[in-house]
């Protein structure tokens, strides 16, 4: 059973009760400072020459905000404020361009700002010095830790959104006429995307009936071996499913780094150009394409 | 030692034979498979046949060295051989297993199979009749 009240997670016995007594006076020393602290703060991002992505008064009420929030969460102590918190400050600041260390970096100069100001008011003494410090510490770790691993879920968020975005964009397979698909190849081919092509190829195939598919890599700027050894693969595939491929688009540098490194590719079926490629395919389907108009008047 | 009712029903279809595997078959079954269509091919005379693996979510090497095997003694006894109906999945795990179907013709289906092979034998319909070879 969880208690309703988070504290229990803190040091039991002495700990609590310095924690009870002291973390209010604490909390009410910081918001008493507010705007003294919060200076320093900034002063030691400049320095820290963090945030340099921001403007001056982005970075005012970024820091007001989030020192606004440090404090409440230091006293309320609750989790779920404290995630909401971090969620919040990741998702406006990521789009910024900001990077971890640099939202690390500031929750930790905080911290630092913010002890430091406690040695200072309780300098006379040491004993209470430490109590305070006992409740400090826990809380003020738990909120570094918790900012930490929430910004690096967002980033990794981020970044799954994207890949997916991308996957979704990177392979189309474009039925031209009857039977006909075309696979235009752009950007670089990684084995992840070379298999999704592939798989997505050969589901084209069955759903549209095709016979001839081509395969213009006229925009993959390099081919190593294991993405010409997945052509290779591919053009097999297909053929098992009785779809014959004609590569279009090879460009000298690709042709002569796959001759140099030895791919056999003589089973492949290779034409210059796209153009050329959509006109043998015409061939093998037995489509003939006239000029509608008739240009030589007879 | 392969009594028993045959898994592979062989249908006749003017001069070709079909032949669907409705689920895998283990070693055994296949060489009684490749027994009946082998008799058959002469019994019936035909002059074309067609395996359906559609229903084959997985084709192992045995099962397509057995289906090479099948095609080269079909052709030797007078026969042309597609295999059709090829999954995308098992298209691609027999490519990357590194078995492919040799020089056997592949078609998507059965009817592209039943065209290809009408097409081969300058049969119009792939129906009875003798074909012009």
């Amino acid at each position: 059973m969880r208690m309703t009240d988070d504290r229990t997670e803190m040091l039991p016995g002495e700990g609590d009760l310095a924690r009870d007594h002291l973390l209010p006076q604490l909390v009410a020393h910081l918001r008493e400072h507010r705007a003294k602290l919060r200076e320093q703060w900034a002063s030691r991002i400049r320095d820290a020459h963090l945030l340099e992505a921001m403007t001056p008064q982005e970075m005012a009420a970024e820091t007001t905000s989030v020192y606004d929030n440090y404090v409440e969460v230091l006293e309320t102590g609750s989790v779920e404020a404290l995630q909401h918190y971090a969620r919040d400050l990741s998702e406006r600041i990521i789009p910024r361009g900001v990077e971890t260390h640099e939202v690390v970096g500031i929750v930790l100069l905080l911290r630092d700002v913010l002890a430091r100001s406690l040695f200072e008011k309780y300098e006379g003494d040491f004993g209470l010095l430490n109590e305070v410090l006992d409740a400090y510490e826990p809380a003020a770790n738990r909120i570094a830790n918790t900012v930490a691993v929430s910004f690096v879920d967002e980033h990794e968020r981020v970044i799954r959104q994207q890949q997916d975005a991308i996957k979704e964009l990177s392979t189309p397979v474009l039925p031209v006429r009857e039977r006909l698909l075309i696979l235009p190849i752009i950007g670089v081919l990684d084995s992840e995307r070379a298999r999704q092509l592939t798989e997505q190829l050969l589901n084209g195939i069955r759903t549209h009936r095709a016979k001839v598919v081509v395969i213009d890599i006229t925009g993959a700027p390099d081919v190593d071996q294991t993405v010409a050894n997945h052509l290779v693969q591919t053009v097999d595939a297909s053929r098992l499913m009785g779809a014959s491929v004609i590569i279009t688009g090879l460009s000298p540098t690709i042709a002569q780094t796959l001759v140099t490194i030895g791919v056999d590719l003589s089973k492949m079926n290779t034409i210059g150009d796209l153009q050329g490629g959509l006109e043998e395919a015409e061939r093998l389907l037995g489509y003939r394409v006239t000029r509608t108009e008739v240009t030589d008047g007879s | 030692m392969n009594s028993g009712p045959a898994l592979v029903s062989i249908l006749r279809q003017g001069d070709t034979l079909v032949a669907s595997v409705h689920t895998a078959l283990d070693d055994s079954q296949m060489v009684r498979f490749q027994e009946d269509l082998v008799r058959q091919i002469g019994e019936y005379r035909a002059r074309g046949v067609i395996i359906d693996v559609a229903a084959l979510d997985v084709i192992d090497s045995f099962a397509s060295r057995t289906f090479r095997a099948l095609a080269e003694m079909a052709r030797l006894r007078g026969a042309v051989t597609v295999i059709v109906g090829i999954q995308p999945d098992v298209a691609m795990a027999m490519v990357r297993l590194g078995m492919g179907m040799g020089g056997v013709a592949t078609a998507l289906d059965l009817e592209e199979g039943l065209g290809y092979l009408s097409e081969l034998t300058g049969m119009p319909n792939a129906r009875s009749g003798r074909p012009h070879p």
